[in-house]
């Protein structure tokens, strides 16, 4: 029998993705747990590997192709066995995505992308009538069972974290206008169209559906950064040399995310996430650091912060937003988190609002730090502050909370020992 | 000289073992057995397959003599134990052979003797000291003896043995374990059962039909106290229609032994009374075998005379596994087999799943038969389901009446909500065969609506299955 590679689901909210590479060709040998073809999805590109060692036949999804979540994609043949017998049931199972395109001569017609239809998912008849009843979309769900296939424990996860899904979230009333009407007020020749790739249109969706859904909330807070500039020059000057490089070399904001990271431990009130049904607390302060890559941004995660040291936080974030530019994270390197930074004090940034994360309930936005005049015990002294603004989900996050998670965090900022211990 | 490393030991050739060896080396993985004493384990030598022989013939006995009722004559009708006996040792037999050329097959290699953990990865195997249980079947040829032996990854499927309650001590004489009441030289004339769980109470069927006054004492206040209440009392009710006699909510305070019987003493709630048997078998449960093999001495994690396991049979210690009765309960030959598989795909780096220990199906292979799978009404009642459930009797089933079986019951319970089939429970004529219709059902998670949906052939005991579902809904036909 031959073995079917299937378009494996890596991300929970992900219904197709698309072939972007096959590295081995057709007719070649693979060996089982080979990579043998590269795919991209909303926020990452991966490669995947083969499920058995053969030849390889058959591949009906070719490059630049989208294909749903579970369908195959080609076949792995023993020795012996005859590629041509095998011919994939019922319709083709792939879906042609907008073509790739060149820059300009494109027409308004061709914007609009064909969703994939969610019919041929895999799932139990069970799990097919509890995502009825609890109105969730089945190309929604990560299937856990064979072959991908969605089982009733699927459902009970996916209704328990409550991933609100489109069909339940009534679209906005007020339709924008048309990408005709849009391309009308211009001037043919005076613009050129960049299609939007997978992951424009997953920040375009999720922010709607965010600034839409999730009632926002701000408090700001100016924070003195002199003794954590004096402290990090001290730590950075006593790191350690090894083949002539230090071992780490901290910025501020490794420190920042270190101080948020210990401020919603100490307010683990704020350190939530907002359900239907119920408030999810979480254990961990899971920081997730707002990192801009060519075309867009990702939000990588650092776990468990608020138990790392300094110098773990620094060399892990490093790590992370190598491999975001680089589009090699894993799913699970950005799915999930408790809270968020962005940070655009390196811009010179004085102050903004960022737009909460869903599952996050909060998200601080973080300005750059500037030479201002501050009264201090009566006259006014020169000191280096920065101003930061928290987001929060007022359904979960109330605005005393939010001030008081935010005092937290300045306590550390400005006496920054306090993040040693 | 033999080589002595191996990919995966496997300590233990009961039904987990052997099969889990099997798997293991269609794997790829190069694969030993140890084994001290018989291949099979107990399931093929003293447990589940000897004992359906020896039922087999107490069933074709029973319909010997009720041959009048099928228009047929037989007269002087008898049986010779020591026949009974030597018929169910040959099905053993037979069994332990196969078991010994699908080892060889696969290039298995069986190590016989005692296997002992002497640190991580090294297992030492010495000559076997415990005395066999005769008559023993032939030990395989071909074998390596004692030695030092390792592996990258060792799995205990050690099995377990008869649970010994202060007071009912097995001597072998006259107070029975499985092992005795498995191969009697003669018939007692009465007979005391202690314990009604699937072992207790497939003995006191074979006994009573073999003649003997059978009388089974059961702490709880159900026969097969693990079964769906309903189909507990149904099954008590026929077995005593054949003569079995019950003492629930009982216990026996003590065994008083003569020269050729035993006077018991028997507490039912406060009150005492005694009764004299020729003999006992006290069948009140197994425990894991977990002891001489080292485990304390490797700070292996036991608890209720079990190994901690997680759901692919990893211990606490690294390379070190256990899977079957030594693992936990449900103590059942399958349950072992399928942990095996689970554990050594794990270990291949395969998409194995935990098996889900709610869809493990129970046969008792008494007369009537008594099988279920998942949840009773009442479990299922007290984990917060709203329940819907579906009844269909034998009587109503123009099979059964045919067979001239028109004593049983099948009992469906869905969830009212989603439709889920939470358990299916059993009693009558071949039900032990029928319940893998619903097991597979379970596992695929078809709601009510497939199964009304799937045709059952008729004329089929299976089509109870199919009416007791539409019962649960309101929908039954026959009825």
């Amino acid at each position: 029998m031959p073995t079917e590679i299937i378009l494996p689901k890596v991300d929970m909210d992900m219904a197709s993705g698309r072939i972007s590479r096959w590295l081995v060709a057709e007719g070649a040998m693979v060996k089982k747990g080979d990579p043998v073809f590269e795919m991209e999805t909303d926020k990452a590109a991966m490669e995947v590997e083969a499920p058995a060692s053969g030849i390889l036949g058959n591949v009906v999804a070719k490059e630049g192709m989208d294909v749903r979540v579970g369908e195959p994609v080609a076949w792995i043949f023993a020795e012996g066995e005859n590629p041509s017998v095998i011919v994939p049931q019922g319709a083709p199972a792939v879906t042609v995505a907008a073509l790739p395109v060149a820059t300009s001569n494109i027409s308004a017609a061709s914007l609009t992308v064909t969703a994939a239809s969610s019919g041929s998912v895999r799932a139990t008849p069970l799990a097919r009538r509890m995502a009825r009843d609890a109105g969730l979309e089945l190309a929604s769900i990560a299937g856990r069972g064979p072959y991908g296939r969605i089982v009733s424990a699927d459902i009970e996860k996916a209704a328990a974290l409550r991933i609100v899904p489109a069909a339940i979230v009534p679209a906005p009333k007020a339709a924008p206008p048309s990408d005709a009407g849009v391309l009308k007020l211009f001037e043919p020749g005076y613009y050129s169209v960049v299609p939007h790739d997978t992951m424009r249109r997953t920040i375009a969706r999720r922010l709607v559906e965010a600034k839409s859904t999730v009632p926002h909330f701000y408090v700001s807070a100016d924070c003195r950064l002199d003794s954590l500039l004096k402290l990090r020059a001290e730590l950075n000057e006593a790191a350690p040399i090894m083949s002539g490089a230090p071992v780490y070399k901290l910025s501020i904001n490794d420190m920042v995310i270190k101080a948020w990271a210990l401020a919603l431990r100490q307010v683990p009130a704020a350190n939530v996430s907002w359900t239907e049904n119920a408030m999810l607390v979480h254990v961990h302060a899971d920081i997730g650091v707002a990192v801009s890559v060519p075309g867009g941004l990702i939000t990588p995660i650092i776990r468990a912060a608020e138990s790392k040291s300094l110098s773990a936080i620094s060399n892990e974030i490093k790590d992370l937003a190598a491999r975001a530019k680089a589009r090699k994270l894993k799913p699970d390197e950005y799915n999930g988190g408790s809270s968020a930074i962005s940070n655009l004090g390196m811009f010179g940034v004085k102050e903004f609002a960022a737009i909460i994360n869903p599952p996050h309930a909060t998200i601080l936005a973080v300005g750059g730090g500037e030479l201002r005049p501050v009264v201090s015990n009566g006259t006014i002294v020169p000191a280096t502050v920065m101003t930061v603004t928290l987001s929060t989900d007022h359904r979960a996050v109330d605005g005393a909370l939010g001030a008081e998670v935010l005092g937290a965090f300045r306590a550390y900022i400005e006496k920054p020992l306090g993040m040693l211990i | 000289m033999a080589d002595n490393t191996f990919d995966i030991i496997i300590i233990g050739a009961g039904p987990g073992g052997y099969v889990t060896a099997i798997r293991a080396a269609q794997l790829g993985f190069k694969v030993a057995l140890v084994e001290r004493e018989h291949l099979g384990g107990i399931c093929l030598n003293w447990g589940c397959i000897p004992t359906k022989a020896l039922l087999r013939s107490a069933e074709i006995y029973t319909y010997m003599n009720h041959a009048a009722d099928y228009g047929l004559a037989a007269d002087n009708i008898k049986f010779d134990p020591a026949k009974v006996v030597a018929r169910s040792r040959a099905v053993s037999a037979r069994l332990t052979m196969g078991v010994n050329g699908l080892l060889k097959k696969n290039k298995v290699q069986i190590i016989w003797g005692e296997a002992k953990l002497s640190k991580p990865g090294e297992v030492i195997v010495s000559e076997t000291e415990k005395p066999a249980m005769l008559p023993q079947n032939l030990p395989p040829k071909g074998t390596l003896g004692a030695g030092t032996y390792t592996a990258k990854h060792i799995i205990l499927a050690t099995g377990a043995r008869p649970r010994v309650l202060p007071g009912l001590e097995h001597d072998g004489k006259l107070v029975w374990s499985y092992f005795e009441a498995m191969v009697p030289q003669e018939m007692p004339k009465s007979l005391l059962v202690i314990g009604s769980g699937a072992i207790g109470i497939e003995f006191a069927s074979f006994y009573n039909a073999m003649g003997v006054d059978v009388t089974v004492v059961e702490i709880m206040d159900q026969i097969m106290p693990v079964e769906d209440v309903e189909i507990s009392k149904f099954a008590q009710k026929q077995l005593e229609k054949h003569g079995l006699k019950f003492k629930l909510s009982s216990k026996v305070a003590a065994l008083k032994k003569g020269a050729n019987n035993v006077v018991a003493t028997i507490e039912t709630a406060g009150k005492t009374e005694t009764i004299t048997v020729d003999r006992v078998i006290a069948a009140t449960g197994v425990v894991g075998n977990i002891e001489g093999l080292g485990l304390e001495e490797l700070g292996v994690k036991t608890e209720k005379g079990c190994v901690v396991t997680d759901g692919y049979g990893r211990t606490n210690v690294s390379g070190l596994y256990a899977i079957g009765d030594v693992a936990g309960p449900p103590m059942l030959a399958h349950k072992a087999e399928h942990e095996g598989v689970i554990c050594v795909e794990k270990i291949k780096g395969l998409d194995a799943h935990p098996m889900k220990k709610d869809q493990i199906p129970g046969c008792t292979y008494c007369h009537p038969q008594v099988a279920s799978v998942g949840l009773t009404e009442a479990k299922a009642i007290a984990a917060g389901f709203e329940v819907k459930v579906g009844k269909f009797p034998f009587l109503a089933n123009g099979k059964a009446i045919a067979l001239g079986e028109d004593q049983g019951l099948i009992k469906t319970i869905f969830d009212a909500k989603t439709g889920r089939l939470l358990g299916a429970h059993m009693v009558g004529a071949e039900v032990t065969e029928l319940i893998q219709g619903y097991v597979i059902a379970m596992g695929l998670e078809t709601t009510e609506q497939e199964l009304m949906h799937t045709v059952f052939p008729h004329p089929t005991l299976s089509e109870m299955m199919h009416e007791s579902v539409l019962d649960a809904y309101g929908r039954v036909i026959h009825m």
